[in-house]
């Protein structure tokens, strides 16, 4: 018998079979040997779960050593997830009793003591990003009585507990609250979490915004954490790692308290003044800088929000709210992220352009009512005629139209409409060299660049939207198709990338495409009132360890010269000084005990608002004081605000009042802020163990 | 042959004993004790972490596994005892009683499901049955008996002779069909596939089986005759991610544990995956996680070692023998072993698709253990009396 055919197959069955085991072995030498680390990394994740328990987050102060944002222990209400799992209903009716004792709604407690993992991608919202062996706090804002019903009540609220958690809190000791300057702090988000390099944990409050983002890594702390290794079934088996929280440093800032809440108040006071006076009044910003080293020695932004409300569990309405058109976008700030037409007060670097293409600054020049450039005419404000005035009156009163005629005539210098290859372009070139189109570099997240609308950005720009333009009709909205709109749209169709002679004269006084925020301007104020140098704004003044070592002192930094010389500064210190005496200010300034030097802005917005009314013009006030010596810059916009003097000098004047400590028309040295020396920079003792009893403490 | 030797009849029966055991295969017997031994281990150590935790006796699993090895060892010897060639008296009985156990696991009341599959008869005391498993014997015997009866030396299988043992082995694929068990129906289609090759039988047998099996295989997944669970296993099988918690979540833990072993393992009952209990079923159709993790490429690759030679060894005997019974019953016995090893190492790691079967000689389970056994003893049948 064993046919041929026998034992041919049996060799095949056991080729077959000895290449199935090989191929067995062959990957089994794929899995341990070639690729085993990839596998031990994850056995070791699946296996380990840390318990994060938060490192007090350090102080941020002002520049005396008072708390501004600081943690404080919060009675907060936990649950424990690995004891309510095991009652018979997995806890529904110890979280229903808790949700009328806490008056919160059962779904967002049911959906908030939820891992993130249990749940599906998309229904996340509100999950808890911890584990499920630690207490999940459900409010760090308990009152007692409550605290009391959960802890008498052991047996019917099993699973619930009452403790003390760190929660950031704002003990505004001198009415301040700078949240545009904070910031505030948050849950560690998913994306951070799976970003090794940012070495966040699970549960951890980080920075998201302000300084308390910027300086995140200073004032966070090292968490302390337990690893434990768990089963398939989350009982913990052991505990591999244990390590206590360091608490985190302490920043100390150039703020001075005292001074942000009275530039708050200002702030405030001015929005509503003006729109008293009938303005919108949308938003606005403030700023103090100390012109000497560029420190922000207050800094505030309206409409503004309350940062409690991130500790108490940010609603999805509050969330929407913070960056909502109809509540005026609260989580924008104003001074560093708006940027706006700057209006008369681009005059004091006008003055410096023209100087430098031969102007005679101490020269005579006509101020007409109009000016017919091209088949446009410029007027004045208000179209008054001032007939022949020299400069410095010039700027007091601001006319418009000596700047009109100065910078057609510079324009037809560089080629006019076929511009010259060797271009002078005194007036783009000197706002460039005063920042014009550049960030501060100030110490807070987001900071807006503004824009210099020169000739490349004007090249720039027509390519972008070339296509609009020449598609006008057909692209614009309906309401937009007015013969003038046509026929501008035609026109920058044609040569939308050339400098016309109306965008250099418009230029000129700050108006068109020029967009500037608040606190770049207050930079150049400075630089005008130190004598030239422009700082790069600081606010941030040192670290220090809870032992009240300095680990890190941030000294002024140079962000460079503006192009005046020494007669240009002259010059415009004498016609600032000129604009509160004599000039737009001067109403506002009579008998001011502190002489102010400072220039009034208001620029006219194009467009709409929501309700279809026109936009009002956008209020200014640059100024630094005193005029002798200059110490302090101050800036002040109101968006929507009308006159620059009206809304924004006002506000301003209540700054310098403050700041100087002006009763009446004398200064009180006992109510000034700072000594008659200036700030200190020195770095204060912090103690926020006593914060919440402390005073007001001035100077 | 030695069987027919009228000297036998006069001897002792531990004569009888002794004589029967010096004529073993020592390689495969040594590679089959090994896989016990090892296994023995391997159970222990799935278990004994995972019910010390929830305050039971360590060793529960580790006794019946011990039990169910003598069980099956008394069972193979007792198939070693006998003359293959006398079995085929018993084979109507043997697939009868098979055929019996796979329609009551079908029936309400009586069989109880397991993962999916109605495969099991359980019995008071905590005892469960797999008759799957004795069916594989069955068929195995039986077409044996069909394919090599009543012929001539050298004549090979007549397509009736084919026709027949597809007939009785329909029966109980269909029934294992039913449960559904896959896996198992995979493992008796390669059996009965190598032994139609082995016994002689037309060429066009084989080829056309190999394509039915195919087409099968695939039309089943396509019509939607493969159950809902069957499918997920599939899918998961692809795209792990897809099923987190279910199938995809066993494939990627099965593969994690033998990825961490390393190439020397973790240490006997040192796997944290293991004493983590992250690999459900791991003392069953898991066990070659353990081993992965614990014993590492070294200890898992001795246990694919083991198997090799057993695979050799037998191939050996089935080529020796003269005997095309003999012959068929090692190349489906081998068939089965072979393609269940792979099935089931394979599916830990994540080589095929996942499927119900246990590892042989080293899974917890006295079904499958008693029929390895069984198997392993039928075998050593063929050597002892082929010499």
């Amino acid at each position: 018998m064993s046919s041929q055919r026998s034992r041919l197959n049996l060799l095949i069955v056991q080729t077959l079979v000895v290449s199935l085991m090989f191929a067995l072995i062959g990957r089994l030498f794929y899995l341990q040997v070639a690729n085993t680390s990839v596998y031990q990394d994850a056995a070791l994740s699946i296996q380990s779960r840390d318990i994060v328990s938060p490192a007090l987050r350090g102080a941020i102060t002002d520049s005396q050593g008072i708390p501004m944002a600081m943690d404080r222990p919060g009675l907060a209400i936990t649950v424990d997830r690995s004891v309510i799992d095991k009652q018979a209903d997995k806890g529904v009716a110890v979280l229903t009793r808790l949700s009328n004792l806490l008056k919160l709604p059962y779904p967002d407690l049911w959906q908030g003591t939820r891992l993130c993992g249990e749940l599906e991608i998309g229904k996340r919202s509100g999950c808890w990003n911890g584990t499920r062996f630690q207490a999940i706090p459900i409010t760090k804002q308990a009152t007692q009585a409550q605290a009391l019903v959960i802890l008498e009540n052991s047996d019917v609220y099993a699973g619930i507990n009452a403790e003390t958690l760190p929660v950031r809190s704002y003990p505004m000791i001198a009415g301040e609250l700078p949240v545009h300057v904070l910031g505030y702090v948050g849950g560690v988000s998913e994306a951070d979490l799976n970003d090794p390099s940012k070495g966040f944990y699970r549960n951890e409050n980080v920075g998201k915004s302000g300084l308390e983002y910027v300086y995140d890594d200073y004032l966070r702390g090292k968490p302390g954490i337990k690893t434990v290794i768990v089963d398939r079934k989350e009982s913990v088996t052991q505990t591999s790692q244990n390590s206590q929280s360091t608490p985190g440093n302490n920043l100390v800032t150039n703020i001075s308290a005292p001074l942000q809440a009275a530039v708050e108040k200002a702030l405030d006071k001015a929005v509503h003044t003006s729109r008293s006076m009938g303005y919108h009044a949308d938003s606005g910003a403030a700023i103090v800088l100390n012109v000497k080293n560029g420190a922000v020695l207050a800094m505030a932004s309206w409409p503004t929000y309350d940062p409690n409300m991130f500790q108490k569990g940010l609603t999805v309405k509050q969330a929407k709210d913070l960056f909502s058109e109809s509540t005026g976008v609260p989580a924008l700030s104003r001074a560093i992220q708006g940027t706006y037409a700057p209006a008369s007060t681009f005059k004091a670097l006008s003055v410096v352009a023209a100087s430098a293409a031969g102007y005679n600054l101490n020269g005579k020049y006509n101020c007409p009512s109009k000016v017919q450039i091209g088949n446009r005419e410029f007027k004045n404000f208000e179209a008054k005629n001032e007939g022949t005035i020299n400069l410095e009156q010039a700027i007091a009163v601001s006319c418009d139209t000596i700047w009109y005629q100065i910078a057609y005539d510079q324009w037809v210098r560089d080629g006019g409409l076929s511009p010259k290859s060797n271009l002078k372009d005194y007036f783009f070139l000197n706002a460039k060299n005063f920042g014009v189109g550049k960030k501060t570099g100030i110490d807070l997240p987001d900071e807006a660049t503004g824009r210099l609308p020169d000739r490349d950005w004007k090249k720039n720009y027509w390519k972008a939207n070339k296509d609009f333009f020449c598609n006008y009709q057909k692209r614009a909205k309906a309401k937009d198709l007015t013969p003038y709109l046509i026929a501008i749209a035609h026109e920058n169709c044609l040569d939308g990338y050339i400098v016309r002679a109306g965008d250099a004269v418009n230029f000129s006084i700050g108006q068109g495409d020029t967009l500037l925020s608040p606190l770049q301007l207050a930079t150049m104020y400075a630089a005008v009132g130190n004598g030239g140098t422009l700082y790069k704004p600081q606010i941030a003044r040192a670290v220090v360890t809870p032992a009240g070592k300095v680990i890190k002192e941030f000294k002024p930094e140079v962000n460079g010269k503006i192009p005046a010389t020494a007669s240009d500064l002259e010059f415009l210190h004498r016609a600032l000084r000129a604009v509160a005496t004599r000039g737009t200010g001067a109403g506002l300034f009579a008998n001011f005990p502190v002489p102010v030097s400072g220039k009034t802005g208001t620029g006219q917005v194009l467009g709409r608002n929501s309700n279809g009314s026109a936009k009002d013009d956008t209020s200014w006030f640059a100024s630094y004081a005193p005029s002798n010596n200059p110490q302090y810059a101050v800036v002040m916009m109101v968006s929507q605000g009308g006159f620059g003097a009206a809304a924004s000098g006002g506000g301003v004047k209540d700054i310098y009042t403050a700041l100087f400590g002006v009763k009446g028309n004398k200064v009180d040295p006992a109510s000034a802020i700072f000594p008659a020396s200036g700030p200190s920079s020195a770095i204060p003792v912090i103690d926020t163990k006593g914060a919440a009893a402390m005073k007001v403490v001035k100077k | 042959m030695t069987s027919i030797n009228p000297s036998i009849r006069v001897r002792t029966r531990s004569d009888l004993i002794r004589r029967n055991l010096a004529g073993f295969d020592k390689w495969l017997t040594f590679a089959v004790a090994a896989l016990l031994l090892v296994g023995t281990l391997l159970v222990w150590a799935a278990t004994r972490s995972w019910f010390s935790s929830q305050g039971l006796d360590p060793q529960y699993y580790l006794k019946r596994h011990v039990l169910n090895i003598v069980i099956g060892l008394l069972l193979a010897y007792g198939t070693t005892m006998i003359d293959y060639r006398l079995l085929r008296a018993y084979t109507p009985i043997v697939w009868g009683v098979g055929v019996l156990g796979l329609i009551a696991v079908l029936i309400p009341g009586l069989g109880s499901t397991v993962n999916g599959a109605r495969a099991w008869i359980s019995f008071p005391g905590g005892f469960q049955v797999q008759p799957a498993e004795l069916a594989k014997i069955s068929i195995i015997v039986g077409i044996a008996m069909l394919l090599a009866e009543k012929r001539d030396v050298d004549a090979n299988p007549t397509d009736r002779d084919v026709v027949k043992a597809l007939a009785l082995s329909a029966i109980p694929v269909l029934l294992i069909l039913l449960q559904p068990d896959l896996g198992t129906v995979a493992i008796i289609s390669a059996a009965i596939l190598a032994m139609i090759a082995v016994s002689g039988a037309p060429s066009r047998w084989v080829i056309g089986l190999l394509l039915v099996a195919l087409l099968g295989g695939f039309a089943a997944v396509k019509v939607g005759a493969v159950s809902d669970y069957q499918v997920k296993r599939l899918q998961a099988f692809v795209d792990p991610s897809a099923d987190p918690q279910q199938s995809g979540y066993q494939l990627r833990q099965s593969r994690i544990t033998i990825g961490s072993g390393g190439f020397v393992g973790r240490g006997l009952f040192k796997g944290p995956q293991t004493n983590g209990r992250f690999v459900p079923e791991q003392q069953t159709d898991f066990i070659f996680t353990v081993a992965g993790e614990e014993l590492g490429f070294l200890g898992a690759g001795f246990i694919l070692i083991c198997f090799l030679i057993i695979f050799l060894r037998a191939l050996t005997i089935a080529r020796r023998t003269n005997d095309l019974f003999g012959r068929l019953v090692c190349v489906g016995v081998i068939a089965w072993f072979a393609f269940q090893t792979f099935e089931n190492v394979g599916m830990c790691m994540g080589l095929v698709p996942m499927t119900g079967v246990p590892l042989p000689f080293i899974s917890y389970g006295g079904s499958s253990m008693f029929a390895n056994l069984v198997g392993f003893g039928l075998l050593q049948n063929v050597h002892v009396r082929s010499r």
